[in-house]
């Protein structure tokens, strides 16, 4: 059957106009093609009366394909599928030739470009005659969510979604949720209490009808596609009975073994070998630690069972694989802290005096190992203290991203240390970014307060002396680049503004969901500045410092941003997914196992049985890697094959078309 | 230079762009009005892996001087790493139309992210030059009589 | 032989080995079904006949011919020129006729350069420094040679051809099943397959016929299979490193080279629908290279040491390009 193609060349006012003969092309393409039914230029084919030209030429001449010759098919393959699908052609009937971005505005020679355009409509036309027709690929969700991560982005996605009615299933790898959060004491630039802040949401989460959750635990498996996920979580034993254990924590105020808590007290303090990690840990169950009980390491003891008023600790208890479906994943899996061993002219691990950002969040947390007063490993009170800034952070040798948190948590450090000791605070930068709400008024605050601000990056910190004024000090060693001169300041505690890092397996976690984590680590969201909380794997969201380093309002923001975009999805109940997909003709497949290791997306499977592979279609994100690599042909790829490929080769590169000499 | 014939020649280029980075690149380097050689052409795939040897082979049959493959940078393929599988393809394509008689400088490789139209665009103009300076390939039409469509001579002849 | 009022058949050899009339002859029994069923009216290679016979013949005159051999010179065009108008079903037998099979790998090189090997080569005793000619002065007058074209051209690129039978040389069984379906259809118990089929094959590749057991490709090395130290008998070749066409290759052979444990190496064709066998090749064995670092598969694709002859081993002259820039340059 002989075709019947609308041509439409778009003047674009004088984009394209002004540098293609615009009228000339469409001349052309009605003259060369038999197929071409008609052929027009129009100033705005974008516009209104632009698409109502297509409309009614499809109505009126019943044309079966169409090509626009515009701009960018970023900018209005949509527009123009959706004037198609509007006067009932299939909106896949539809190619779009590129003549403004990649003609008009960049070819100086007006002759070579309307020769150009030509060749691209070419393509187009040939293209366009052996297109299928094609339905969106409908997938029901189901409404239940799984998010990984009980930080505070994933505490606030899971708050969102579960109070819209829909069930979470929230997993987190520590014996509580709370994540890096719970470790703080006070917030910038506001300065309330951390924990004030964040207990009730948990507690929330705790109670809440439609979440479960699941601590102590790590996702195994995860198999399927949007709507219709199949999730294995490992359960890992707690040695804890929960349905019995009412929180009572007897257990672990009579456990005799100590043990470093290199967790949330970041080794700075200890805690039992039965434990919960905090007071308003949720649930407040506590979780037995095998490795350094010593009735698992010796075989004796078994106090916390004898003390157990309900009988809840069991020693047989082993792990449980957990099966779910779910709809949609939000992870929130949150950021490593930089290693500062890694820098070691700072001393970090060698000089005592010498801590963490997060360390000293314990330190200064009334709840921590001092009760809060910041005190040195001897048991002084701090006269001078440096905050270093981007340790870790914006150094090549490291990490060239800026951490994003460390400006606004090192001028809290300066505020709490000179609150709480009166000492002199000198804060070493690079530059000061306060680009929130708020924090640049912080900045002026901290700055009035008298803190002391030297502009350059410490090369070094030593305890030895030059100077009878350095003795018993820390020396922190630095280029003052406003003044232009090298400093030596001596002080008795320094805080290193330690960089956030993505998750030492971040790689594999994103693998897991088949999502990629970028150079750095950071998981990719789908689109920087557009669509900043999905990713390329449809149903797959991702929230907080997973996606890159940010502060609380950022990530709670992104907590619900991604909660918003699951609740829609529920409320749609199904999913639309784009037909661009491969397909495996199975009488042609001879079940070589070529194509089974080259999805990432795990969409092709391979049945013993039959010995053939299979494509799952909602796991196929359509790239056309496999219909590429099938030995046997077997493998096609809808809107992009073969034939279609082929015939657009031809189009462009006809001998008719050359440049002119 | 100024001796060499191909400099009049003005060479047939097939591109090939991945529908997230190369393909955005030309349309940002559009945007930028960053002014290129017209001599290329571009086809979008979805993603460089979809690219086929044999849409290359095509290209060189169907009279393309040279051919251009892009795609994301490695690391950055929007589907995860397909663009490494784009990668082998080609260093084997390569190799084999090495052995053909295609010098290795008729088909490019450029990774050019979304962002990189200044780069895409500097990429065109390079590879249409070291193109024109092989000269034209003019690949056979071989549905033409055999005596006009190869420069042979008949070597079965007296010696 | 006789004028009986059955239907003729003939087979002609073109530029190929002659490994395709053997393979008639190994039907067995079988041959005597063509000779109840057929006349034999033109078969070089078994009978004596003259291209004069040929011409004579009518139009249309010969139901079947079986024409095997690539077309190298314009003595294989012109046979071939004359069987197809004498021929109702014109079927392009082998490797050699369907897509080029081992001579089309001539088509890698200049024809100076085939002259040379063929005459000059290591292989042939040649002291005289004999070098042939186009026509030759005898004592029987004028003689004429063969005019020798650069590249060798498959023959459905020469003259219309209705069926393409695959195979270097078409396995006896396959050969057994068309000359049986040919029948059936003499008898009005069979229809013929549409134009341009390929017969004689499977319709999918070797794996398929193959019993090894196949696992997820993932290739560091490839291995000529001469290098191998223990090859195992139980897994597929390509798993073990050992560059096998089989994922590629169409089925209908039984997987007779895999079973015995030598590689597929490609003769029974593309698989339906590929366009370029070589290009579905490349692109199949580089997709499973097990690294992402380019010197590390630079490294990797250095065991292939002759793509060329690795891909296109019986389909370059089918393929894409057809022939090397040498061949047809003359360089």
């Amino acid at each position: 059957m002989g075709e019947k193609i609308g041509v439409y060349v778009c003047h674009c006012g004088s984009n394209i106009a002004g540098v293609v003969d615009v009228e000339e092309v469409a001349r052309w393409a009605k003259e060369k093609f038999p197929e071409v039914t008609v052929s027009r230029d129009y100033k705005f084919m974008c516009s209104s009366p632009g698409q109502e030209l297509i409309e009614n030429d499809i109505k009126d001449l019943g044309l079966t394909r169409v090509v626009v010759a515009a701009c960018s098919p970023h900018l209005h393959e949509k527009t123009f599928r959706g004037a198609c699908q509007r006067a009932g052609l299939n909106p896949y009937f539809f190619e779009m030739a590129s003549i403004r971005e990649q003609v008009a505005w960049v070819t100086k020679d007006k002759l070579q470009a309307t020769i150009k355009s030509k060749a691209l409509v070419d393509g187009a036309i040939r293209r366009v005659i052996n297109h299928e027709s094609l339905e969106p690929i409908k997938v029901d969700i189901t409404a239940d969510t799984l998010i990984v991560g009980g930080g505070v982005a994933g505490i606030q996605a899971a708050l969102e979604i579960a109070d819209s009615g829909s069930h979470v299933i929230l997993v987190e790898r520590e014996p509580s949720i709370g994540g890096h959060m719970a470790q703080f004491d006070k917030t910038f630039p506001t300065l309330d209490c951390s924990a004030c802040i964040l207990t009730p949401k948990m507690f929330d989460i705790g109670n809440h009808p439609n979440i479960t959750l699941l601590t102590w635990s790590e996702v195994e498996s995860v198999d399927g596609y949007v709507g219709n996920f199949e999730i294995k979580i490992r359960k890992k034993a707690r040695m804890v009975i929960e349905d019995l254990c009412t929180g009572c924590l007897v257990c672990q105020e009579k456990c005799p073994k100590r043990v470093i808590d290199d967790v949330y007290e970041v080794g700075m303090a200890k805690r039992k070998a039965i434990y919960v990690p905090f007071p308003q840990a949720v649930p407040n169950k506590p979780v037995l630690d095998t490795e350094n009980c010593t009735f698992f390491q010796t075989g004796k003891c078994q106090v916390c069972q004898k003390v157990c008023p309900t009988g809840a600790i069991d020693y047989e208890q082993k792990d449980q694989l957990l099966e779910f479906k779910v709809g949609n994943i939000i992870l929130a899996t949150g950021y490593d802290l930089f290693d500062a061993r890694r820098i070691p002219q700072y001393g970090y691990g060698k000089l005592p005096n010498v801590i963490t950002s997060l360390e000293f969040e314990r330190l200064t947390n009334a709840s921590g190992p001092t009760n809060g007063e910041i005190l040195l490993a001897d048991g002084r009170k701090p006269e001078t203290i440096a905050v270093v800034h981007c340790v870790g952070s914006r150094d090549k040798n490291y990490n060239e991203y800026c951490s994003s948190i460390c400006c606004m948590q090192s001028l809290k450090f300066a505020h709490l240390a000179r609150e709480k000791t009166g000492a002199q605070v000198y804060n070493f930068y690079i530059d000061i970014r306060t680009p929130q709400k708020d924090y640049e008024e912080f900045y002026n605050r901290i700055l009035d307060e008298g803190t002391l601000f030297i502009r350059g990056k410490v090369g070094e910190i030593t305890n030895i002396p030059r100077t009878a004024e350095e003795e018993g000090k820390l020396i922190v060693q630095a280029f003052d680049t406003l003044a232009g001169i090298q400093r030596r300041i001596p002080v008795d505690l320094v805080i290193l503004s330690a960089a956030l890092e993505p998750r030492s397996d971040s790689v594999e976690v994103g693998k897991l969901f088949g999502i990629a984590c970028g150079a750095q680590g950071w998981m990719i969201e789908r689109h920087p500045k557009l669509d900043p909380v999905a990713t390329m794997t449809e149903g797959v969201f991702i929230a907080g410092c997973a996606q890159g380093p940010k502060d609380i309002p950022a990530s709670v923001s992104q907590g619900a941003a991604a909660a918003a975009r699951v609740i829609s999805k529920i409320q749609q109940g199904q999913v639309l997914l784009e037909p661009i997909r491969a397909s495996i003709d199975e009488n042609r497949c001879s079940g070589c196992r070529i194509c089974n290791n080259l999805c990432p997306f795990t969409a092709i499977t391979f049945d013993e049985i039959k010995e053939v592979s299979s494509v799952n279609v909602a796991l196929c994100q359509g790239c056309g890697t496999c219909v590429a690599a099938c030995p046997a042909g077997a493998i096609s790829g809808t809107h992009y094959s073969d034939k279609q490929i082929l015939s657009q080769i031809e189009g462009i590169l006809d001998p008719a078309l050359q440049l002119s000499k | 230079m100024s001796d060499n014939p191909n400099n009049q020649f003005e060479p047939l280029i097939l591109g090939f762009t991945c529908n997230w980075c190369s393909y955005r690149a030309a349309d940002n380097a559009g945007l930028a009005r960053l002014k290129y050689p017209p001599n290329i052409r571009l086809i979008r795939l979805m993603c460089s892996g979809r690219l086929d040897p044999q849409f290359i082979l095509k290209g060189f049959a169907e009279g393309a001087d040279g051919v251009l493959v892009t795609g994301c940078h490695p690391g950055d393929c929007h589907y995860v790493e397909q663009n490494y599988k784009t990668m082998r393809r080609f260093k084997l394509l390569h190799k084999t139309l090495d052995q053909m008689g295609v010098k290795r400088g008729r088909l490019k490789l450029v990774w050019a992210s979304a962002a990189e139209g200044m780069i895409l665009a500097n990429e065109i103009e390079k590879f249409v030059e070291e193109v024109r300076q092989l000269g034209p390939l003019n690949w056979p039409k071989w549905d033409k009589p055999l005596e006009v469509v190869a420069d042979y001579e008949v070597v079965v002849e007296e010696k | 032989m006789s004028t009986n009022g059955k239907p003729k058949f003939s087979m002609y050899w073109a530029a190929s080995c002659g490994g395709c009339e053997i393979s008639v002859l190994n039907i067995h029994e079988k041959i005597l079904e063509v000779d109840a069923n057929f006349e034999v009216v033109f078969w070089p290679v078994a009978m004596d006949s003259k291209y004069k016979d040929l011409e004579a013949m009518e139009d249309n005159s010969i139901l079947l011919t079986l024409f095997n051999g690539g077309i190298r010179n314009d003595e294989n065009e012109e046979i071939a020129r004359l069987l197809r108008k004498k021929t109702q079903i014109m079927v392009a037998f082998g490797s050699c006729a369907t897509e080029g099979g081992i001579p089309g790998l001539g088509n890698l090189g200049t024809m100076k350069s085939i002259f040379d090997t063929a005459y000059f080569g290591v292989s042939t005793e040649n002291p005289e420094q004999i070098y042939p000619k186009t026509s030759f002065e005898s004592q029987f007058g004028q003689l004429h040679l063969p005019k020798m074209y650069p590249v060798l051209r498959t023959l459905d690129q020469v003259v219309p051809v209705d069926y393409f039978m695959p195979g270097c040389p078409p396995e006896p069984h396959q050969i057994g099943a068309v000359i049986d379906l040919v029948i059936q259809v003499l008898n009005g118990k069979a229809e013929l397959p549409p134009k341009g089929s390929v017969i004689g094959a499977g319709t999918s590749t070797v794996c398929d016929e193959c019993k090894r057991t196949r696992t997820e490709k993932k290739i560091k090395k490839f291995m000529r299979i001469q290098d191998v130290e223990r090859i195992d008998p139980e897994i597929c070749l390509f798993d073990q490193g050992i560059p096998c066409n089989g994922p590629a290759t169409s089925s209908g052979c039984d997987a007779r080279c895999p079973a015995v444990g030598a590689q597929c190496i490609g003769c029974y064709g593309p698989a339906g629908g590929v366009i370029d066998y070589g290009a579905r090749l490349m692109s199949a064995f580089a997709s499973v290279i097990d690294s992402n670092d380019p010197d590390e598969i630079e490294s990797i694709l250095e065991s292939i040491p002759d793509p060329a002859g690795q891909f296109y081993r019986f389909n370059l002259a089918k393929s894409l390009l057809r022939s090397s820039k040498y061949a047809w340059k003359g360089e």
